[in-house]
């Protein structure tokens, strides 16, 4: 018996090579060194995302499949590789000043961090279900430690602990739904031959293939907090460390956006009238359940929390629409959602300060007066995650609702608006907060690191530069999004 | 050409922002002030040379597009920033950089002692800069980023005291309300884009041209559109935030509650005036809501005893006459009125401001009185300005009123005539209430505490120039003979006529002038006999009809309606959603205290397990739901 060992190029997959090597360099250092030594290591981190950016921007325009078709090479892929690492590197950014605060600037951290980018990038250029479940799995299980990262916290172990076992729940029914599919497919998992064979009448609209759809949706429904799967959603972001949360809310909810939209859009096209309409009620309701109960929130971090729940209503609209510009809109607010969230989330640390002590949204009052640019940034965040002209925000949830009047779905594009609308009350309320009330105790002073500072300057920055001048991100996007059929 | 630099207009405005924003605190008051103000006159100067241009451009040539770059470009939809230059435009430009540089000038002097010096200052930047896109856009879309910016800084401006809780309660109502007017007015932007596949003002205008009169989907637009006009400009049934707006300093009420931002939604139905002379049944929409809204407004303020109320009110119902001048077709009049208010009311509030100013801060008429004696260019210059409002010929406000009442009467419906007529009548009684209270009459102030004095000349100098605007600034729209009328002639490139002109005879228009001169006149003389001559007859004939007073004074209990049928049941829906369908008893953990957490430690393995139960039973109810309906259907 001979075996045959498929023909690959390791430049492929070069950007999770980097990031996986760093992360295993890491650890290596972390137990090898004194300890002196750990203060490197978000330096380190960062110049492998810096190596696994430049390997992404070489990598672009490449098309095609490699590793055995076990993986797409495809700018859709690249431009969530750039997601995925603008995302993690301003996390990390964000992290060390946070940990040291909390005593827990850890070797692991940071390479944990590393290996769940790395699970992104598997789940975003899968081109096998198989691939995506180790992807998911990759990532998941790096961001579960995370999230119990501090281990003496009550609250921190009870988000780690209950994300694990629905994260284990739902991860079964995702796998349930792969083998749905492989036996309504006649027996195989690889997207491109899966999205041939279901055109074939024979096998669509047999229950077993609309079974493995209803499992898909709720696999990837629980990752991106879609209702009625989102419950786990305000513990775990509440009760994990602020830097954890803000890499949750944007990592993994873009890797679980990228490999729903691929799926969806490469391999179910021909069922598209089934899954539509669950989708149009799913985003709706996650849209309204999120901004509703924001409303009702005096914690920071869980009123952010419930506003990620809405913004997986709005982005699930791109789904909906199944059109050009509602894939190119899913792209483009992703990026900007991490932007925008991530600079949010820079200010709760930096405000938070020691241990988290200040996490009301109260302790933002007279912030205002007493940090101006602080405050002033954090307006700027609000301003675009509800969406106000000219951020980013505004231009992403105008391409969304824009792509579903397109596609006909007037009442959905009408009810998201409604949402946004709802959604400033909360977001607006910070602000108020912020230059409206006087502080009901000096703040004392707010400690900025320079990478702290460089994160809110980038944030505040890449939010304004990506809503007054959305062309090029626009048009990167719509690159990205051509090999999907009819894009 | 200066055109080609049209971006400077809200450039301007955008840098003084910046830098009283990021810098104010560290700059002097002095200066802080004079780059305030500054960059306005800047702006008001190129708007002004723009306009020459404009006039000097060959004949033909109606509006000229200034693209500055491609905002949003995706498919087939563009929306540019680009500047409109056009009649209309150049109208609402100098209307707005004039008017703001006045009032600018004016605060530096009555916002001298106030710790937010410079806050203030960047906020009136920002609004400018805001206001300018509003008028200056040439898509719906750069509109809409200038509507919500302008609702913004008056969100901000509303509560700039927010020692006060009314104040801050007065910005977090205006901002509601008007979230209500946002919602329609996007929805417009969407239908619009979703029918011409463009929002580009011209484009769209160009393409509804083609439409039948009466078509459903133009009605359906312009209703949506001028359900945003109601929230911005404080219509029936949405005029509810503006009165409490009153909380702000009071040149942010000169400038953004009544000559400014209010009209933007008449300046938005003027310029849409395409679409809506297509639309013959929301033309009448804006009528009638406009034409109640007058008289509503104006018995309203009959009862007011705050002098700022009372301007407050006053707005809502010259905002109304507005309106109904659009809804008959006459936008030219509805935006000639809103020119001539702008120059009156921002003098009648400026002019409230150097009054509480020099009542350090007393604001209830029934503490004033006499005080003629003791702020004469304050007296006088409001005196002119009530003149104009009542519409007393040859002052600012006759021309524009007249008109209005005139086109009423000929393109719209005899009701609609009566009853602008009525509220004509008692507008000129409750300006005059307020004029006879606040500086005529006997010293009903307390001499020991208040020391009356006249403003100082940052004050006084803006009071005198919109005053003199006041009294000529009708002269433009001067009407019956032929031509004199530049106004109309100007505008008229920019505004869709609902029906061929038609030339009404000399001798009618001469008599309904002299007619509505006469009730302004009644308005005056009852006002005169109720607080000058015989002062105890409003006491009697409140006594007389208690309900009836009861009923205007509270407003028609209007607010109190709203609260408890819009307002209670979002609240207590919010909570149950928080409290009934989020956990309780984790948010408890985290709010509660050492004992709370105590007690969840004890219980943490039932609870723990509850909860991730809870969660997982919705994911399975999930499950169940999204499978039955994809294989039962």
């Amino acid at each position: 018996m001979s075996v045959t060992i498929p023909s690959f190029t390791l430049s492929s997959i070069g950007p999770w090579l980097t990031l996986t090597v760093g992360a295993i360099f890491l650890l290596l250092l972390d137990a090898l060194s004194p300890k002196g030594r750990k203060a490197y290591f978000p330096q380190l981190s960062l110049v492998a995302l810096g190596i696994a950016a430049l390997q992404t921007y070489c990598l672009w325009g490449r098309s095609g499949t490699d590793f055995a078709r076990m993986i797409y090479l495809d700018n859709f892929s690249f431009f969530f590789y750039f997601i995925f690492i603008l995302g993690t590197a301003l996390t990390v950014m964000l992290s060390r000043q946070y940990l040291e605060d909390w005593g827990k600037n850890l070797g692991e951290y940071y390479a944990l961090v590393l290996f769940a980018t790395a699970g992104m990038m598997l789940m975003a250029s899968s081109a096998h279900f198989i691939m995506i479940f180790l992807g998911l799995e990759v990532m998941s299980i790096a961001v579960y430690v995370l999230a119990g990262l501090f281990r003496e916290d009550f609250k921190s172990n009870e988000a780690a602990l209950k994300y694990l076992i629905l994260g284990a729940f739902s991860s079964a029914f995702l796998l349930f739904g792969m083998a749905m599919l492989y036996g309504a497919a006649g027996g195989t998992l690889y997207l491109p031959d899966l999205a041939a064979r279901l055109t074939d009448k024979a096998f669509v609209s047999t229950p077993l293939a609309l079974l493995a759809v209803a499992l898909l949706i709720v696999g990837f429904g629980f990752k991106v907090a879609s209702f009625p799967f989102h419950m786990w959603t305000p513990d775990v972001y509440e009760g994990a460390p602020t830097s954890v949360t803000a890499f949750m809310a944007v990592g993994v909810k873009a890797a679980a956006f990228a490999a729903f939209a691929r799926v969806f859009f490469l391999v179910f096209p021909s069922l598209k009238v089934d899954w539509v309409m669950v989708l149009w009620v799913l985003a709706v309701a996650t849209m309204t359940i999120g901004n509703v109960t924001a409303i009702a929130q005096t914690n920071i971090k869980r009123m952010l929390a419930y506003s990620s729940i809405a913004h997986a209503g709005y982005l699930m609209v791109g789904l909906v629409a199944a059109n050009q510009l509602g894939a190119v809109s899913l792209l483009y607010y992703l990026l900007a959602y991490t932007l925008m969230n991530l600079g949010a989330f820079g200010v709760v640390i930096l405000v938070g300060r020691k241990k988290d002590a200040y996490l009301n949204i109260y302790d933002y009052s007279g912030l205002g007066a007493q940090h101006p640019v602080l405050a002033a940034t954090m307006a700027l965040f609000m301003f675009a995650l509800a969406g106000i002209p000219p951020t980013a925000g505004f231009v992403g949830k105008f391409y969304l609702f824009s792509a579903a009047v397109q596609a006909g779905f007037i009442w959905l594009a009408i009810l998201g608006v409604m949402n946004s609308l709802v959604s400033v009350y909360y977001y607006l309320r910070i602000t108020v907060l912020m230059y409206m009330k006087p502080a009901e105790a000096d703040l004392g002073p707010v400690a900025f690191s320079p990478a702290t500072t460089a994160v809110l300057v980038a944030t505040a920055v890449g939010v304004l530069w990506a809503g007054v001048f959305p062309g090029f991100l626009y048009n990167l996007a719509v690159n990205s999004v051509k090999i999907f059929p009819g894009m | 050409m200066m055109m080609d630099y049209v971006w400077l207009i809200p450039v301007f405005p955008l840098i003084g922002f910046l830098i009283n924003g990021l810098f104010g605190k560290k700059l002097s008051k002095n200066t802080v002030g004079i780059i305030g103000s500054a960059v306005i006159g800047l702006s008001f100067l190129v708007t002004v040379k723009i306009f020459f241009e404009f006039l000097n451009l060959p004949p033909g040539v109606k509006a000229v597009e200034k693209t500055v770059f491609t905002w949003i470009s995706s498919g087939n939809f563009t929306a540019q920033a680009a500047f409109l230059i056009d009649p209309l435009s150049l109208v609402m430009l100098g209307v707005v950089t004039g008017v703001s540089f006045l009032i600018h000038i004016y605060s530096v002097g009555y916002m001298h002692d106030d710790p937010g010096f410079y806050r203030y200052f960047a906020y009136l930047n920002l609004f400018v800069f805001s206001m300018l896109i509003l008028v200056s856009a040439n898509n719906f879309l750069l509109m809409f980023v200038g509507w919500e910016g302008v609702g913004l800084c008056s969100y901000l401006l509303i509560g700039f005291w927010y020692e006060k809780q009314s104040a801050s309660d007065a910005g977090k109502k205006a901002f509601v309300v008007n979230r209500i007017g946002d919602f329609g007015f996007l929805l417009g932007i969407f239908l619009i884009f979703w029918t011409f596949n463009t929002i580009n003002f011209r484009e769209v205008f160009d393409l509804a041209a083609k439409y039948p009169i009466g078509s459903g989907v133009i009605t359906a637009i312009t209703l949506l559109l001028f359900v945003g006009a109601i929230g911005k400009s404080a219509q029936i049934p949405l005029y509810v935030w503006l009165p409490d707006a009153m909380e702000g300093p009071t040149p942010v009420s000169a400038l953004i509650h009544a000559a400014t931002m209010v009209t933007a939604g008449v300046y938005m139905v003027a310029r849409c005036s395409a679409l809506y002379v297509l639309a013959p049944f929301s033309l009448t929409v804006v009528a009638v809501v406009g034409a109640l809204t007058a008289i509503f407004a104006a018995t309203m303020g009959m009862a007011q005893n705050d002098i700022k109320r009372v301007l407050a009110y006053s707005t809502v119902s010259q905002l109304g006459y507005m309106f109904l001048a659009c809804g008959v077709g006459a936008f030219v009049s509805g935006i000639f009125h809103l020119m001539t208010h702008a120059f009156f009311k921002a003098l009648l509030f400026l002019g409230s401001g150097s009054v509480i100013h020099g009542m350090h801060g007393e604001q209830d008429m029934r503490h004033m009185g006499n005080l003629k004696k003791y702020m004469p260019i304050t007296y006088w210059t409001f005196m002119l300005a009530t003149l104009a409002i009542a519409g007393i010929f040859p002052f600012a406000g006759f021309f524009s009123k007249d008109e209005i009442l005139f086109y009423s009467l000929v393109d719209g419906h005899l009701l609609y005539w009566g009853i602008a007529t009525v509220a004509a009548c008692i507008t000129a009684f409750y300006m005059f209430r307020a004029v006879f209270m606040t500086f005529y009459g006997e010293e009903r102030f307390d001499h020991h505490h208040v020391h009356p004095h006249e403003a100082p000349m940052t004050m006084a100098v803006p009071l005198m120039i919109l005053a003199g605007l006041s009294v000529v600034g009708g002269l433009v729209g001067f009407p019956i003979i032929e031509g004199a009328h530049k106004f109309k002639e100007f505008l008229k490139p920019s505004i869709a006529p609902l029906h061929a002109e038609v030339h009404h005879a000399m001798s009618f228009e001469i008599i309904m002038m002299i007619f509505s001169m006469t009730v302004a006149a009644v308005g005056i003389y009852i006002a005169y006999k109720c607080y000058i001559k015989t002062p105890e007859l409003p006491e009697k004939i409140t006594e007389k009809f208690p309900t009836t007073y009861d009923y205007v004074y509270n407003k028609y209990y209007v607010d109190e309606l709203y609260d408890a049928t819009v307002v209670e049941p979002i609240k207590s829906g919010s909570d149950f959603l928080w409290k009934g369908v989020d956990d309780k008893v984790v948010d408890g953990a985290v709010n509660g205290s050492a004992g709370m957490v105590a007690w969840l430690s004890a219980h943490l393995r039932k609870l723990e397990t509850g909860f991730v139960q809870n969660y997982a039973l919705a994911i399975l109810i999930g499950v169940v739901l999204i499978t039955g309906y994809l294989i039962g259907r």
